[in-house]
Order: C-alpha cells, then structure tokens, then sequence
C-alpha cells in the first residue's frame, strides 16, 4: 500500500471562494445549513466514539463534500483520521490528477490500496465482467484496506436519494467481522443519536450525507466553491457508444470493435468511478450555473450511468450484503 | 418549469435561491398500504419530480413483478425497498425519502404501519416536526389510528394532519368525513394533541392533495400540500436557553482550545457568559468559529466550536448552558422506555445508556407499569418484550446533565445498548429526576473496608464459581472455605440454594428473576467485601452481563472468576439433585442447559475442567491462584 503523506501544515485559515451566503432570512436555518450542521454533527460523533476511523475518498463530488464537511468539523485542527482511496487502477485520469492535487493541497493523510493478488491474476472489466471486476478490485480490494489498518468505521459519501435500497439505509450501518450488511441487524436510529460502537471484529460504515439529494451536493459545491473534478463539466471528448451511454477512452486499454473509430462528443459524467463502466451523458454544461440549469431540468437518476448496478435486479443490495459501499 | 425548456441566467439564479432558502421540515407518515399511503407518498414524490424516469421505468417493471395492484403501478415498489422485504410481502424497516413544495424541504419518514412496528414508528417520530397521518374513509379511526397518534403523542410530535382517504370511495360524504374529524379529535384531545388538521383526500384520483376537488365543495380548508406548507418548521427552540453538548475538545496547538458540538437550543454571542454543566463552571465566550469562519452569534441548529476566555475544566458529554436557567444534572430518574430487540429488557440488568454526548452505565429498577399501546390501559409486568413500551426508575453510574424529555428531545431522549454486543436494544424518555437522588447521600464511617481486613489479617475478595447445575461449584466451594477457615482466614460462602430459601425466596427462574437473583446476591458481595471478608460465591449464573455486573460492584483485583466447567452431559449424568430429569420430563421449566441458555465465560480468572481435575486439586489451583494474587499470604 502506498501512504501519500505530504507535510501537514497546521490550517490556520480556510481558503474556499465562498458564494454569497446573505440569502439566509433571519430567523431560521435553510435547509442547506441544516444539512451541514447536521452531517457535521454526525461526523464529529462517529469520530469521537470509534477507536480507529478512516475516511474513503473517491474523488467524487459527494467525496468532495464529505472532504470540505470534514475539515470544517475539526477546524482550525486537522482532520484526526487518515483517507483511503481503492484505486482500481481503471479510475479516470483526471480524478487521479485530482487526487495527488487535493491531497497535497490540504496536507491529507492519503492511503491509497490496490488489491494487487487481482491485479495479478488480471482481472479486469472486460473479460471478467463488471460483477466480478467490482467484487475483486473494489469490495475485496477494500475489506483488505479496512483489515490491514484495523480501521473500526468507516466514512462514505452515499445518500439515500441514490438507489432505492439506500433509502432505508442507516446513517451509521454496521457491518459483521465479514464486512457483510444484514439488514436484520441495523441498529434503529433516534433523535440526533449515533451508535458507533461495535463489538471486536465488526465495524460500521457511516454516511453523513445521507439525507442529502444530488442537487443539494451540486448546490453546496455551488455556494462554497468546493474544487471537482473537470469531468463533471461537458467538453469534447474521444468517446464510443456503448449501451444507451458514451464511454470515454481514456488510454489504450480500453478494447475497440473492428473498425470502431472513436468520436469526438461534448460529454459530461453524473458519477465518476470507473472509466470501462461509467457512462457519460451529452450534455453542453461546461459550467456549475450550466450544470446546475440541467440538473433543474434533468429527469433520470444518477445511477443510471453506472453499468454495474444494472447486470441483475437488486444489484446494489446484494453489493451491500457483500461489504460493497 | 417546463421540462427541457432552456433556463435563463435569472431564471436559474432565483430557482436556486427558491431550492437553497426553502427551510427543511422533517415529516412522519402513519399508517399502512393498506390505507393508500403507498399511492400518497407516491404521488407527493412524484408531483415534486423526486421519482426520475428511470426510476419510474423500474416501478413499472416492479408492479409486473411483483406488485399486489393486479398490474397498475404499485408506489408501495418505490418505497419497500428490500429485496428481502419484497419477497416476504413485508416492511422491515423506516425509509426515508425527500420531496419539496413551493414552501419547504421535507424528509418524510415512512415508517410500516402494523403492531410488530411500533419500534419503526417510534423512530421515524422521534424526529418529526409534524406528522400525517392516513385512514380509510370506510374504515375510520382504527385501533391502528389511535396507536399511531398515542406513538406520536409519547415522542412529542405536536402537529398532525389527519388526511382522510378513499373519499371517492364513500361518495365524498360530507357525513362520513366529519364524523371521522369528530371522532378523531376526541381521541387527540385525551392523549394531549390540539394542533390537528383533517383533509379529506382521494390521493388515487388526487382530490385535496395538490389541487382542490370538484368533488367536495363542501369542504373550504387547505389542500395536503397547502396543509403541510402551512405548518412552520418548528424553530421554537431558538427562545429558550441555551444548550450545547459538547461533542470533541479540538486542541490543535496550546493556543487554541475548542469545544465543538452542536446547538440544541437557544442563541449564543461571542462575549457571553456561559456555564459548564455540570461543574457549573462559568466564564465567557471569547470566540465562535462555524464552520471555517468567525462569526459573532450561532442560534439552535448550528454545528459549533466556542472558546472560552477562562482555562475551565471542560470534556465531551459537558454542555454548555446559559448561566442564568443551567440544566441539571442527576443519577437517578423515572423513564419511559421503548424496547426494540428480541433479547427482553430485564430489571437489573445494567446497559449503556447514551444522551447527548454522555455515556454511561444504567440499572433499570424493576418495572411500574407497561403501556398497552393500542388502549393505553397500565398493566404490570416484569420485563419489556420487542416493541413494548413500560415506564420503570433507571440508576446511573454516574450523574448525567438532562432535562425532562417534554422540554428537550436532545436532553432527555436517551438510547440504551446491549453491553456485550453494543447493539441499540431500546430508547427512552426521561421524565424527572428522583428526589431520593438527592436525599440519599453516602454515610461515611471511621472504619473502612481497609481497617476491617487489616485485623483479619487478609484481603478480600470475591471467588465467583459459575457454571450448570450438577458441575461441582458448591463442592469445590465448600472445599475451598475449609481450607481457608483452616488457613484462619475469615470466609462466606453464598450458596444459590440457600440464598433461595431467604433473601430471593420470592424469586422464580425466569430470565428476569434471574437476573435479580444475581443482582442481589452481587450487591450482597460488595457489602461482605466491604466487611473485610473473603466472599465465595457458587451460583449458576448463567448471564455474562450479570457476571460483569458483579465484577465491576467491586474494586479491580477483588475478582477472581471461576468457571467449573463440565460438559452438558456430564452434569446431566451426575444430576446429584435429580433436576435433569425433572427438567427433561417438562417438569421444571426454564432450566440451564435444557431450557434456558447459559452463556460460557470469556475471560475467567480461572477455568477448571471438572472432566480432568478433582474436586481437591480444583480447590489447590484455587488457593494456589489467591495467594499469588495476595489474598493470603499464608
């Protein structure tokens, strides 16, 4: 496993090109504010009652936010818990510059694990299908992460708004010793009260973004200036189709049909993960205000991008059971 | 906003301010599929656009699948997500979904409707600003009604709308909807509700739900929409004094010392006096960062970090209070509690009870009363089953700043957690502290435990023999007494036999019962400790918790565990009192091993395997073992 520490300076001041926040009326919280306030809350509780938490960064926008919450929950300290990124090593390229820029920039505590017995046997998303590629170089690849670091909780960006599995999802879910969800024995979740604490072996993953919606987190990133990744925005590309989606060939290994010429497209992606199975849209949003425009008139589910949790009915739930995220 | 039609720049900048300033509004919808609250929710989701193409196109696929609506769209699809819930036809658990209106954001709880989910309900109110709540126009106010607004009630939801469904279906009676209003406000009036609203709906053919009907022009009051935007995000909290527990102490350099947490009530300013409870320190604020910025004033809702001007003594779980109306603190209360595991809540079982940011140990006193939630008739019991509400006096460990559940969900709702597995197995409301809390302090006596044993020359202890019935315990005990009294040291032995004939002769062998057999006779250990005395214990005890629980009464060192293990059929064969064979012939009921389980020791002092040792060479490893530990030094 690669540690990418860079120096940590102490934040004596926060830098983010923040919107305008006047709009609030006096007299009571808009529901952004509480949003925050309350994810805060959540993140500072998880990290107080865990022995040994992590925080998982995919460099997705929820990621982004997740990051920004972070290091607004612990200001002016550092973030007391490292990140973790499980590099596939088919992420867009883009988001791996962006990683290296975002970790050196805040002086993170960046690990990053590659399930390298996969990579060995070279698996991969094509000959091996989305199912297996995902359940080895992904859900494997971080079971080996948590293990490794004895990490007992674990921070993720998913919300309920995603998948509709998700919306009975816990905001702090635990996990047996196998890193498996048995929705039988998710704890129930009163008044601002989290449960964090597990018994040898189990851990919990916690997801203070859970009451959020894809157009509260593209709002939010509006309003603070939080920095994404450029893929988010349209912009010609060499793409080729693939399904009802464009796919962006984003290096050589990606295989071409006889004769298959890529073209080039202004294309943008909801969701980032990996480049063989993330979709992009057509879109011109080369902007937020643009993005933010189309997200206002946009009617299908973000997820829907996403090629692996389409292979079989109830995929995402039986990823969940399995230990995926 | 036409889809797909271009957006211009103001257009998209008012829109975003529209979505950004809405207030966000957290919702409790009661009632079952049954009553169409599938097709409500649905419909709310849907005219909010919160269902996208996509999603739709699975419902679709879903209600061919799998519905129960004989083909047509089936929203109970959308919201049972589960696949494990689909296949059995049931909801196991609250979903949680959002939709807005032109007025507000909301997160609706859809918590499953029958008996066996009073746990679900319970949690998806416990955050509620408001509630809504279905029933059939044919049906009327049911048993499950009067359950859910009770529920409501308990968890302090105050505002409700009665939404009337199914309207079409009694042919829009005026009669009929009013005798339901009538009805049901009676029954709001005696569980304490007034600020109720009743709409009648067809949320099938969507009358009164966004647009008004045709159909009932009788009726002049808000639409479901109209009713919902009309209800204010409960801000009240912003009057009263302030609250804020104190989650982390962030401490980046020796400058700077930060309590973060957020503001569960009331306002704060830098420059204000403060005061820490429950030291009721006090001194003033001399910075407020929220977020990454100062700022000179954060209100209830807010997630903090203050600094104080004085260096005050300050660590999470304390909370920060206006000095003028502080909160109290205390150890002892009467509670409601809500049980929400299969494992039954047992008096005299000690749990972690977690309020605000504090954690700390919690005996429940034996039960007052348990609430049959669907008369609300007071029956007495001796344990708390899944999804039964009792009221009942919790001890603490140790004092724990509160206010009573009606003044502060944050300050007096509190969890409880299993202490071995940590799972949330209840929740609770307190309602006040106990005076006795604080009339009964501790005498202190010139002759202490050290004085007691030092002129017996010894140091006491507790030898706890556990393990089933017939392993050998009492014989190995009594064994162990002889050789110590030999020895001159000055013993006791508590033999669960004889402590059955007086002390708990009104104790039977339930789990509860049990539990306070063991309860009492721990207590009674410490006090014999206390006395100086080595205290040998042979009982059964077959709980870990209850064995924890008598281990942590006394100081750290004054332990010795002893599991007398001998294999369920070596007992049995041995059976010197003949009770296998009553318990195998259904005889004797809730026996260890047969019937009632026995829980095996993790991390006893001591483990002797009776199949291998004797009885004397168990008694040798024993003495062996308190003397190197310093007990005797003889």
């Amino acid at each position: 496993m690669n540690r990418v520490r860079v120096s940590r300076p102490l934040m004596t001041h926060f830098h983010t090109e923040a919107a305008d926040r006047s709009y609030a009326p006096p007299g009571r919280s808009t529901s952004l504010e509480r949003l925050e306030a309350e994810s805060i809350h959540i993140i500072r509780e998880v990290a107080a009652e865990a022995r040994r938490p992590v925080m998982l960064y995919s460099m997705g926008k929820d990621s982004s936010v997740l990051l920004h919450l972070a290091r607004k929950a612990f200001f002016p300290a550092n973030i007391p818990f490292p990140l973790l990124h499980v590099d596939t090593t088919w992420k867009f390229r883009e988001m791996i510059r962006f990683r290296d820029d975002i970790a050196a920039r805040y002086g993170l505590d960046l690990l990053v694990h590659t399930n390298h017995a996969g990579l060995q046997q070279g698996i991969n998303p094509f000959e091996h299908g989305p199912t297996v590629y995902t359940d080895v170089m992904k859900t494997q690849a971080l079971k080996q992460a948590l293990d490794a670091h004895g990490f007992d909780a674990a921070f993720g960006g998913a919300r309920r708004d995603e998948e509709k599995s998700r919306a009975k999802e816990r905001v702090v879910s635990v996990r047996s010793a196998q890193h498996r969800w048995d929705p039988r024995r998710q704890r129930p979740e009163l008044w601002r009260l989290y449960n964090a604490r597990t018994a040898p072996g189990e851990t919990v993953r916690a997801f203070p973004l859970s009451s959020w919606t894809e157009l509260d987190v593209w709002l939010y990133i509006h309003l603070e200036g939080i920095p994404v990744v450029p893929l988010y925005f349209a912009q010609p590309r060499p793409v080729v189709r693939r399904g009802s989606g464009w796919i962006l060939v984003d290096d050589e290994r990606l295989p071409l049909a006889p004769g298959e010429v890529p073209q080039t497209r202004s294309v943008r992606f909801r969701t980032l993960g990996c480049y063989p199975l993330t979709a992009g849209i057509d879109s011109d949003a080369d902007t937020l205000p643009a993005l933010l425009a189309e997200m206002l008139t946009i009617r299908t589910s973000e997820r829907q991008g996403r090629l692996i949790d389409h292979d079989r009915p109830s995929a995402m739930e039986e990823k969940k059971r399995d230990g995926y995220f | 906003m036409a889809e797909g039609a271009p957006l211009s720049t103001a257009d998209l900048e008012r829109a975003l301010r529209a979505h950004a300033e809405k207030p966000l509004v957290r919702l409790v919808f009661c009632g079952s599929v049954d009553d169409g609250k599938s097709t409500l929710i649905g419909r709310l989701l849907h005219e909010s656009k919160m269902l996208p193409d996509d999603q739709f196109v699975a419902l679709e696929a879903d209600s061919a699948a799998f519905g129960t609506r004989g083909g047509e769209l089936d929203f109970a699809l959308v919201t049972d997500g589960l696949a494990a819930e689909r296949e059995q036809g049931i909801t196991i658990d609250v979903a949680y979904r959002r939709f807005s209106t032109a007025a507000a954001t909301f997160i609706l709880a859809d918590a499953p409707g029958h008996e066996q989910y009073t746990r679900n309900m319970v949690t998806g109110a416990s955050t509620a600003d408001l509630a809504v709540v279905l029933v059939d126009a044919r049906k009327g106010v049911l048993t499950q009604t009067r359950r859910h607004t009770y529920l409501l009630s308990l968890l302090g939801v105050r505002r409700i709308m009665l939404a009337v469904n199914k309207m079409d279906l009694v042919a829009y009676s005026k009669e009929r909807f009013d005798r339901i209003e009538r009805e049901y406000r009676e029954f709001c009036a005696r569980v304490d509700l007034a600020d109720v609203a009743c709409v009648p709906i067809s949320a099938v053919y969507g009358d009164n739900v966004v647009a008004r009907s045709a159909a009932m022009p009788w009726y002049d009051g808000p639409t479901v929409v109209a009713s919902l935007d009309a209800m204010p995000a409960a801000d009240a909290s912003r009057e009263q004094p302030l609250r804020l527990p104190v989650q982390r102490i962030i401490r980046p350099n020796q400058d700077f010392r930060g309590l973060a947490g957020l503001i569960v009530a009331g306002a704060v300013r830098v420059g204000d006096a403060v005061a820490v409870a429950p030291s009721l320190r006090q001194s003033r604020v001399a910075g407020l960062l929220v977020g990454g910025g100062a700022v000179e004033a954060a209100v209830a809702g807010q997630s903090v970090t203050l600094t104080l001007a004085d260096d005050i003594d300050v660590a999470r779980g304390d909370v920060i209070a206006d000095p003028s109306a502080p909160p109290p603190a205390a150890d002892q209360f009467q509670a409601t509690v809500i049980w929400m595991h299969d494992r039954p809540l047992l008096p005299g079982r000690s749990y972690l009870l977690k309020l605000g940011a504090q954690s700390v140990t919690a005996t429940v006193a034996p039960l007052k009363y348990k609430v049959n939630v669907n008369t609300l008739e007071q029956t007495a019991a001796r344990q708390l089953e899944l999804n039964e509400i009792g009221v009942c006096d919790l001890e603490l460990n140790r004092p724990v700043v509160f206010e009573p559940y009606s003044v502060s969900r944050d300050l007096g709702g509190f969890i409880l957690l299993d202490r071995l597995t940590n799972d949330t197995v209840g929740a609770g409301l307190l309602h006040f502290a106990l005076r006795r809390s604080q009339n009964v302090a501790w005498q202190r006596f010139d002759v202490d435990k050290r004085a007691r044993a030092a002129i017996k020359g010894q140091k006491p202890c507790v030898v706890w023999f556990t393990g089933l019935s017939g392993a050998g315990k009492s014989t190995i005990a009594n064994l162990v007494e002889t050789r110590l009294h030999a020895l001159g040291c000055h013993t006791y032995v508590l033999d669960g036999d004889n402590v059955r004939h007086g002390l708990n002769k009104d104790l039977g062998f339930t789990e509860a019962d049990r539990v306070e057999n063991i309860r009492r006779v721990a207590e009674l250990s410490r006090l014999l400790v206390d006395a100086g005395l080595i205290v040998l214990v042979a009982f059964i005890s077959p709980f870990r918790a209850e064995r924890r629980m008598a281990r942590e009464l006394v100081e750290s060192g004054e332990f010795v565990e002893v599991f007398v293990d001998a294999p369920l059929s070596v007992a049995e064969a041995r059976d010197p009192k003949g009770l296998y064979r009553k318990a195998r012939a259904g005889a004797l009921k809730n026996f260890t091993g047969i019937d009632s389980p026995y829980e095996r020791p993790e991390q006893a002092e001591l483990h002797i395997d009776t199949t291998q040792v004797t009885p004397t060479a168990a008694a040798e490893v024993i003495l062996e073992r308190l003397r190197a530990a310093g007990v005797i030094d003889k």
